[in-house]
């Protein structure tokens, strides 16, 4: 931008020549980094700092000390990271959430998909509809925790509607179905924001698709497959990486809804790990390892997602 | 045929997304509530005894003004800064601003979460905000996701508004303030609204930098309530429930209230850019 600007004014008046080169240097609206500086600011601060706080952390015997305290923090190198990676609660850690991953992600993208299409369009009832999809979206995880937690528990009413059928030991005790609920509790709550970015992104399908799918003669299902999954493609890009991305965040719902990822660790997740290491025993430096190592997953799981959604 | 299953689907799912809130709702008016399928429907026996056993083992307004300062901040410094940025970010030409816009889509990516530890050391450790409401915001402080969608909104105005005014010679700052802020109110409401469920309903971090009780947010003191009574009292739900229906009630309320202005275009400018 500030390039095709110099090259334009080229042979105008020294003085206009010198305000090109502070357009260079500062940009056309200077003022712009007065007004962008306070978030820029902010972004540094808790973000690219702590990021490479985090790295730093991870490669030195790191331990808390009082504020304004000197103490000396060695360069172990991977150490912490041979540490994390061998730690048998962190590779259930990483497990669990792999398993959270796969329940969570297939059951949210189809559910949002097949809701939005349902949703869009004239329909009786929309504004209930979309406020009660919306509703455990917007409500805090630990008032939703709550209600399952007494839907679940052992003479809960889910176990009671079961009857016999009820597992043993109930749900949230059940090393077998204590993620899969966890997965199961977050594919609900988070299901309405997801519906909603599908909505958005069917408005967007061009309608004479749809008609000539139909002189083609395809059903509605077959509009449905050859239209509309291709068509909100992009959106779903971005479901399978914000999914993603929540899966990693994973800690309210096993450190409550579970006990602390219970029963015996079966579902815990990075983050609680993060927390249980990093601060109530006191260890941030393995603690930032595993930060660490969640942050490049993240990352390499987006671009994998992308690259697959969009190869063509 | 098809219509009526597409009917059948749609209100068949939100029964099962209504459902807990209900639930939630009633039985938190019961004196003790039951786990039977009859106890689906309120029988009899209304009582606010939950409410106050709730709030004799937790300060619910304490906690509820906790929770409201925290928004409150997180809130002030979305909408001044955000509005500010997501402004020069559609508006201005300025050196920085592919990186700072590159900065923002990132942060989105990489979670908050995974970056406890140095957040914590930073915020507790090194400046001592421990139990104070400023360690709470700062990490908050501006969403980025509300500066996307001003920037989204700014971005969809036309360009002649702008170089008009600049014409007439009014400062940057005056064409924000009176001439671009009235035409983006719809993405003021979706951005308040987006960024308002942010804190409040924030475990985590509250959790992390509050011990002491009188500061915690109701989500962090109703969270420490379950766990720890979690399996010692009798039957501690009626309890829980009544302090889950505190929490819940604004959030819900607010968006029942806007939720014409949380709608897929609103967000779908935000979402398509």
């Amino acid at each position: 931008m500030t390039q095709t600007t110099q090259t334009k004014v080229r042979g105008k008046p020294p003085r206009a020549r010198s305000r090109s080169r502070l357009a260079a240097l500062v940009g056309r609206q200077p003022i712009g980094i007065a007004l962008a500086a306070p978030y820029a600011l902010f972004l540094v601060a808790v973000f690219a700092y702590p990021l490479v706080l985090a790295v730093w952390i991870s490669f030195h015997d790191y331990f808390f000390a009082a504020p304004g305290v000197e103490v000396e923090r060695p360069f172990v190198g991977l150490e912490n990271y041979r540490t994390v990676l061998g730690d048998p609660d962190v590779q259930q850690s990483f497990l669990n959430v792999a398993e959270f991953l796969l329940i969570n992600v297939p059951l949210t993208v189809v559910l949002s998909l097949v809701l939005a299409a349902g949703l869009n369009g004239a329909i009786r009832g929309r504004t209930f509809l979309r406020l009660s999809y919306f509703a455990p979206y917007v409500t805090a995880s630990v008032a939703l925790v709550a209600v399952w937690l007494f839907m679940f528990s052992q003479d809960g009413m889910v176990n009671e509607l079961l009857g016999p059928l009820a597992p043993d030991p109930s749900w949230l005790v059940n090393s077998a179905l204590a993620m899969p609920v966890i997965a199961l509790f977050v594919t609900w709550k988070q299901l309405g924001f997801f519906v909603l970015l599908y909505l958005a992104a069917l408005q967007g399908v061009p309608k004479e698709l749809y008609e000539s799918a139909a002189s083609d003669g395809a059903g509605r299902l077959g509009a449905f497959w050859h239209v509309t999954v291709p068509g909100v493609r992009a959106a779903t890009t971005l479901v399978l990486i914000l999914s993603t991305i929540t899966g990693a965040n994973l800690f309210t719902e096993p450190y409550l809804l579970t006990n602390g990822g219970g029963p015996n660790g079966a579902s815990s997740s990075p983050v609680l790990v993060m927390y249980q290491k990093g601060i109530e025993q006191g260890n941030p430096d393995t603690a930032a390892a595993i930060g660490v190592v969640l942050v490049i997953g993240v990352l390499l799981i987006s671009l994998a997602h992308k690259k697959l959604v969009e190869r063509d | 045929m098809s219509r009526i299953l597409r009917y059948l689907v749609l209100f068949l799912g939100a029964l099962l997304f209504v459902f807990p809130f209900y639930y939630m709702l009633i039985s938190s008016f019961q004196s003790e509530p039951q786990t039977t399928l009859g106890s689906v429907l309120p029988s009899g026996g209304f009582t606010l005894d939950n409410y106050a056993a709730i709030n004799s083992r937790v300060d619910l307004i304490q906690s509820l003004v906790n929770s409201g300062i925290f928004t409150g901040g997180v809130l002030l410094g979305t909408v001044v800064f955000g509005v500010l940025a997501g402004y020069a970010l559609a508006r201005l030409h300025f050196r920085g601003q592919g990186t700072l816009f590159a900065s923002m889509l990132l942060v989105q990516i990489v979670p908050f979460q995974l970056l406890i530890i140095p957040i914590y050391v930073m915020v507790v450790r090194t400046y001592g905000l421990a139990d104070s409401y400023l360690g709470m915001i700062v990490p908050f402080a501006i969403n980025s996701t509300a500066v996307f969608i001003f920037r989204q909104f700014f971005l969809s105005l036309p360009e002649e508004l702008f170089s008009a005014a600049r014409l007439d010679g009014a400062s940057e700052i005056r064409i924000l303030w009176s001439i671009a802020l009235p035409l983006v109110r719809p993405a003021l409401v979706t951005a308040t609204l987006l960024t308002f469920i942010g804190p409040w309903n924030e475990f985590l971090w509250p959790f992390l930098v509050t011990k002491d009780a009188d500061m915690q947010p109701l989500a962090v003191s109703l969270a420490n309530y379950i766990s720890n009574v979690a399996g010692r009292a009798a039957n501690p739900y009626g309890a829980i429930l009544a302090g889950a229906v505190v929490l819940s009630a604004p959030a819900v309320a607010l968006f029942t209230a806007f939720q014409r202005h949380f709608t897929a275009s609103d967000l779908g400018s935000g979402v398509k850019g």
